[in-house]
């Protein structure tokens, strides 16, 4: 049985009056629910309840005035109605209190756990951390930058453990040769660290095409910069009069890559074991991101198409990638395979040879930017970088880059 | 491998440079005697008609420095207390500064403009000001101000190699305070850099000048309580190395600037602006700057200094304050 007395409202307030009251005996009453009107010389106001429960007796009847501490009524508490005292949150504060703040803060001040700086929203909008769930280490409870950063650090070192457990494939050889059974799927999918994705036969394919390129073939990879800014007007100029497909700068590339490569058939070839064919023929691989995976349809006999061929003849592959529709004979006798990896924003990347091709080259973003040019002046235009990984084993950096630089030469002469 | 003073830095290289370039002659008062604070000590007598004394005319020492260096000298002036330079603001704002402008990039003016600055020294509200932020403050004039000798050595000569008006700021109270080892020549070093010569993960402090060594003993007192800082010598006031600054307090997101000059108009508020317009989303707290008050002179009495300047012990609270935010 608790007792509700009357509280002092105002410094210089020695009594008060109860005006009506809100509960009767016998009511539940809630915690800060209002159980009567009370009202000083000062002020007037409801009186919340100190406690959860039910009201027991009523001790001032409405219109008597008592003096402040008086009983006013009797409480019949239920269990759990003492708040736990927050000891958990004391003891954390204690810590930066002993570190020589001078700042005297009372126990669990979290007035401002809900101020977060500019670099902890980043970081935590980042790495997808929940700020509410950080005891902050600041003044007030705040998050600081290097609570949210050892929350990081302890996901990474958490995820560099668990990629250290043995994947379930591989059967893990014990010291004295014993081999420890492969778990099966059921048990491995019920393991709640991670989610197992099937591999379908595309994903399959790539990783063993992939695979098989960087294990056989060493590759090597140069770079070069080309001006592309006649080529930019060229198509902007063209794409209008062009009907039927949208007009990109991919057939121009492969067209300007397939004619190059007439004269460099040493980069026209494939590595087939203790011979090299180069081609007469440039059967031009298209790589060709979809839903399903990487893949690269070949164009045959590119050289022989205009732009404009290419352009329908390209469309069609990747109109039929995307809906699976390409056929065996779309995806053979490939010499050589080019990569638009501009399509996705990239400036700079480094293909992996399509095997037993000995040469990819990719197409980056094409940017403006300011450049020097002639007279020491600078001028925005509009640049490309083209990759080429290739076959180390067939040809050297030299071949290789004489027909970078001829691509190039070609690439700025349009337009 | 000896151990200079910053003075001993500073009389070297004016040597140095007086004994390789005959274009090179230093001007300004008391200098044939050796200077009040001994940079030239018996330089007048080894490089005759070269080290020149000038009237207490201060306009008049920066406008035949900028006539000079229009002739092809490298004319050097000393300004006795930087407190004095105002006399010849003109001269170097309206004129030399933007020389090489006027001529469409033609003509330049390789002058330097010495001159010791700071407080500290009991010297009373003429001989203690802070005066970089009004002239780094102006196009055209670049404004060193190193804080260790090896710093004098290097950046006094590549001033002198400039062909842009460089104010080099000498700290007084540096002068015979600080000592360093240095071995050979000095460090082939440019103007416009600034260095991070400590590393913390805590807080960021930006300084120069006596507040460098005062901030590093700062950091090194903080270091004894577990909070380490990351301690930035600015070392050129104009142009700043925005690089820098901006590694360096992105690398902690709390960042205390520290300077004597006072608070408002001072390089902090530049500093502070650069950083929250560049590196907003790495910030950790508010910039905090620690500054002297805004008061016209620096007191004399030693209390009253005291008081004024930051010193280890503000740096440090400010510091702690800052690592607990």
């Amino acid at each position: 049985m608790a007792t509700v007395t009357m509280p002092q409202l105002g410094e210089s307030v020695t009594e008060g009056t109860v005006l009506q009251w809100l509960k009767q005996p016998g009511d539940t009453v809630a915690l800060d629910e209002p159980l009567c009107e009370i009202e000083t010389e000062k002020v007037a106001a409801e009186l919340p309840s100190p406690f959860e429960g039910t009201l027991g007796e009523i001790l001032v009847p409405e219109g008597e005035t008592v003096e402040v501490d008086a009983p006013l009524c009797t409480i019949e508490e239920v269990a759990v109605s003492v708040p736990p005292e927050p000891v958990a949150a004391s003891a954390a504060v204690a810590e930066p209190a002993a570190n020589g703040t001078d700042a005297p803060s009372p126990a669990a001040d979290n007035s401002r756990a809900d101020v977060y700086s500019p670099v902890v929203q980043r970081l935590a909008a980042k790495h997808d951390i929940d700020l509410a769930a950080i005891a902050g280490s600041g003044r007030g409870g705040r998050v600081t930058r290097k609570d949210v950063q050892a929350l990081i650090d302890e996901r990474e070192r958490e995820a560099a453990a668990a990629d250290g457990i043995p994947a379930a494939a591989a059967p893990l050889p014990l010291p004295d040769g014993e081999v420890v059974p492969t778990p099966d799927v059921a048990t491995v999918a019920a393991s709640d660290a991670y989610d197992v994705v099937p591999l379908s036969a595309t994903r399959r394919k790539i990783g063993e095409n992939m695979a098989r390129s960087t294990a056989e073939a060493p590759q090597a990879w140069m770079m070069v910069e080309a001006d592309v800014s006649g080529l930019v007007d060229l198509r902007s100029r063209e794409r209008e009069r062009f009907v039927g497909v949208d007009l990109t700068y991919l057939p121009y590339f492969a067209s300007t890559v397939a004619h190059t490569l007439t004269d460099f058939p040493e980069l026209n070839a494939r590595w087939h074991g203790d011979e090299l064919r180069r081609y007469r023929r440039v059967n031009l691989g298209i790589a060709i991101a979809t839903e399903r995976g990487l893949v690269v349809p070949v164009v045959p006999n590119a050289r022989d198409l205009s732009v404009a061929g290419l352009a329908r003849r390209i469309d069609d592959l990747v109109a039929r990638a995307h809906a699976g529709k390409l056929r065996i004979e779309d995806m053979e006798a490939g010499t050589f395979t080019v990569n638009n990896t501009g399509a996705f924003g990239s400036i700079a990347s480094n293909p992996i040879v399509n095997h037993p091709q000995i040469g990819i080259v990719t197409m980056e973003r094409v940017v403006r930017r300011p450049v020097v040019v002639e007279g020491d002046a600078i001028a925005i235009r509009s640049m490309m970088n083209i990759a080429l990984s290739f076959d180390h084993r067939a040809l050297d950096g030299a071949e290789a880059g004489a027909f970078l630089a001829a691509l190039k030469e070609r690439l700025e002469a349009l337009g | 491998m000896a151990e200079v003073s910053v003075i001993e830095a500073v009389h070297e290289t004016l040597d140095e440079v007086l004994a390789a370039d005959e274009r090179v002659f230093l001007l300004g008062e008391d200098l044939e005697a050796g200077g009040v604070f001994r940079a030239t000590d018996g330089l007048s007598a080894k490089y005759p008609g070269r080290v020149l004394d000038a009237p207490l005319a201060e306009s008049s020492i920066i406008g035949i420095t900028i006539g000079a260096a229009h002739y092809g000298q490298r004319p050097i002036a000393e300004i006795q207390f930087a407190d004095f330079i105002h006399a010849g603001f003109d001269q170097l704002c309206s004129e030399a500064s933007r020389w090489s402008w006027r001529t469409r990039g033609e003509q330049y003016l390789p002058m330097v403009v010495r001159t010791p600055w700071g407080g500290g020294v009991h010297g009373g509200q003429h001989h203690s000001q802070s005066i970089e932020a009004y002239y780094a403050h102006m196009p055209g004039i670049k404004v060193v101000a190193p804080s260790f000798p090896a710093d004098y050595r290097s950046l006094l000569k590549a001033a002198i190699a400039d062909p842009n008006p460089v104010l080099f700021l000498e700290h007084k109270r540096t002068y015979r305070l600080i000592r360093q080892e240095v071995d050979g020549a000095p460090a082939e070093d440019r103007i416009g850099k600034s260095r991070i010569t400590r590393r913390g993960d805590d807080l960021t402090v930006f300084a120069y000048g006596l507040m460098l060594h005062e901030s590093l003993a700062a950091a090194e007192e903080l270091a004894g309580e577990g909070i380490e800082c990351t301690v930035v010598d600015l070392l050129t006031l104009n142009p700043l190395d925005r690089e820098t600054i901006l590694e360096a307090a992105r690398a902690t997101g709390k960042v205390l600037i520290v300077h004597e000059d006072t608070l408002t108009g001072g390089l902090g508020g530049e500093l502070a602006g650069i950083i929250a317009e560049h590196a907003f989303e790495d910030l950790d707290a508010p910039i905090r700057r620690l500054a002297g008050p805004d008061i016209p002179p620096i007191p004399f009495h030693e209390v009253m200094e005291t008081a004024f300047m930051p010193d280890r012990t503000k740096i440090a609270a400010a510091a702690r304050d800052l690592a607990a935010y």
